[in-house]
């Protein structure tokens, strides 16, 4: 069988983890995952011309980064799903235009590295490819520019604002069995919306989506979070991360505080003024291509769920007054016993 | 779910609000009044100074304006004025200096997308909606002004 439940995936075969590579900003290197990451770039320009093209650049040296690391160039990749934050996604479109890559272009917001994971694992796992490369990047210029003000007004943020992380991560999935962690499971999100509109307050708005994902994962598969040594969810922030706590009590599946590791929460120290914590795609995709997953590959953990949320709102819906719908998509990932 | 389902929009509104940190308003007031305090003072010694300077009194406004435009552009330019922005608040929003930094910021920030559909296109992005209601507004209290006048 290849579903279990209503909506979820779950991969027979394959889906390996081959390599994986993330980069990340000054910012996020002075943060307490800062030693995590392969690479801190030199400046959040990278010499391009435009934050745009920087972050792009960004996302095109992580995916080359995780080739080299597989021993494989660019033109081996059998096809690249990526996405970030800009619209109509122009970093992973102008990367890809670089790379020369088949290309599936993927948005869900910050969810995009978890969506890229399901889908890709679901493509390797059924031999349309031999192997995907999932990957996502942000960064702070870009989304402040697109979603909030310029770079150089002077305003202040509320207590529940989050820090768009400049990162970028990817993850290359493969057929054969190289590595010995492979993705298991995919649960699709639902879009969910409990009517929050403050675009300062994401967490607040990704929540439920969580929840609800979560909530399917465990129906669907018959597990709960005491199958998982960890549940990493994307970008909630220190505020979100406390009210999933509260809506999965609701939700009557508690889950063991320990085993929840927030990647927005734990990417920022409270002295970098970040408040509620890190965003943004690269936010997820950068701690668990790097910290998460070097965690498993020394055996620090067996199993564990990674849930990326997104909100899927934009400038214009924000404008008209809409609340901001959110979605999460989860992956089960496991280290193989003999590995 | 056997009633296990997520909280309606209402009840999620108040768990949101009861877990989320308020801004500390205190410390906000006392910054953005000592601030905003700082700059208005400073307006009216630019003022005495071009008062030394020979300048008549229908002048002087004038001339402290130009001053502070100056002065929040610059620090805006040199990347200055959003740390202060930062520590203020509206103490450094609401003074003219806050305006010319709604100008100067989106300037600099859409100047990649040329000198056209960028800086000129987006110059007024932030500052757009005072000036139009604010020349509204004054249109409106002239023409009031006007009337009493003629009536009285």
């Amino acid at each position: 069988m290849r579903r279990e439940g209503k909506r979820t995936f779950f991969y027979e075969e394959g889906a390996w983890i081959r390599s994986r590579a993330c980069m990340a900003g000054q910012k996020e290197s002075e943060g307490p995952l800062g030693n995590t990451f392969d690479q801190i770039l030199e400046d959040d320009l990278l010499g391009q011309k435009s934050w745009e093209f920087a972050e792009s650049e960004m996302l095109r040296r992580t995916v080359e980064l995780c080739a080299s690391k597989a021993d494989m160039s660019s033109g081996d990749i059998g096809a690249l799903l990526a996405g970030d934050l800009n619209a109509q996604i122009i970093s992973a479109g102008f990367a890809a235009r670089q790379l020369g890559v088949p290309f599936l272009g993927l948005y869900g917001a910050c969810s995009t590295m978890t969506e890229a994971l399901v889908v890709g694992a679901a493509l390797v796992s059924a031999g349309y490819l031999k192997n995907a490369m999932c990957a996502a990047s942000s960064h702070f210029c870009t989304a402040e520019r697109q979603f909030r003000a310029p770079l150089e007004m002077g305003g202040q943020r509320p207590p529940s604002a989050q820090w768009t992380a400049t990162a970028s991560g990817a993850v290359l999935l493969d057929e054969a069995k190289t590595g010995g962690m492979r993705v298991t499971h995919g649960t699709v999100g639902r879009v969910i919306d409990l009517k929050i509109k403050d675009a300062n307050h994401m967490g607040a708005a990704m929540a439920p989506a969580v929840a609800d994902t979560i909530c399917a994962h465990f129906e669907d598969t018959g597990r709960c979070d005491r199958d998982y040594d960890l549940i990493v969810t994307g970008d909630l922030g220190i505020i979100g991360r406390d009210l999933l706590m509260e809506l999965l009590v609701r939700r009557g599946v508690p889950m063991d505080d320990k085993r929840l590791m927030d990647c927005g929460a734990s990417l920022f120290s409270p002295e970098q003024d970040a408040h509620a914590g890190g965003s943004g795609c690269g936010c997820i995709a950068s701690v668990l291509a790097g910290h998460v997953l070097s965690r498993m590959e020394r055996g620090e953990l067996g199993r564990m769920l990674a849930i990326g949320s997104g909100a899927l709102l934009s400038l214009v819906s924000s404008q008209q007054g809409e609340s901001i719908p959110s979605i999460a998509y989860a992956a089960a990932i496991e280290r193989s016993q003999r590995a | 779910m056997n009633g296990k389902q997520m909280p309606d929009a209402k009840a999620y509104s108040e768990m949101v609000d009861r877990l989320t940190p308020k801004t500390p308003k205190v410390k906000g007031f006392l910054r953005a009044f000592w601030v905003g305090g700082l700059i208005c003072a400073l307006g009216q010694a630019i003022g005495a100074l071009g008062g030394a300077l020979g300048l008549s009194y229908q002048q002087l406004p004038m001339f402290s304006a130009s001053v502070l435009v100056f002065l929040g552009t610059t620090l805006t330019g040199v990347g200055v004025y959003d740390k202060i922005g930062k520590y203020a608040g509206a103490g450094s929003i609401v003074p003219i200096t806050g305006f010319a930094n709604s100008v100067c910021a989106p300037a600099m920030e859409f100047r990649r997308e040329g000198l056209v559909l960028g800086v000129g296109a987006k110059l007024f992005s932030i500052a757009g909606p005072v000036l139009s209601y604010g020349i509204s507004a004054s249109v409106i209290y002239g023409l009031i002004f006007w009337l009493t006048e003629v009536i009285g």
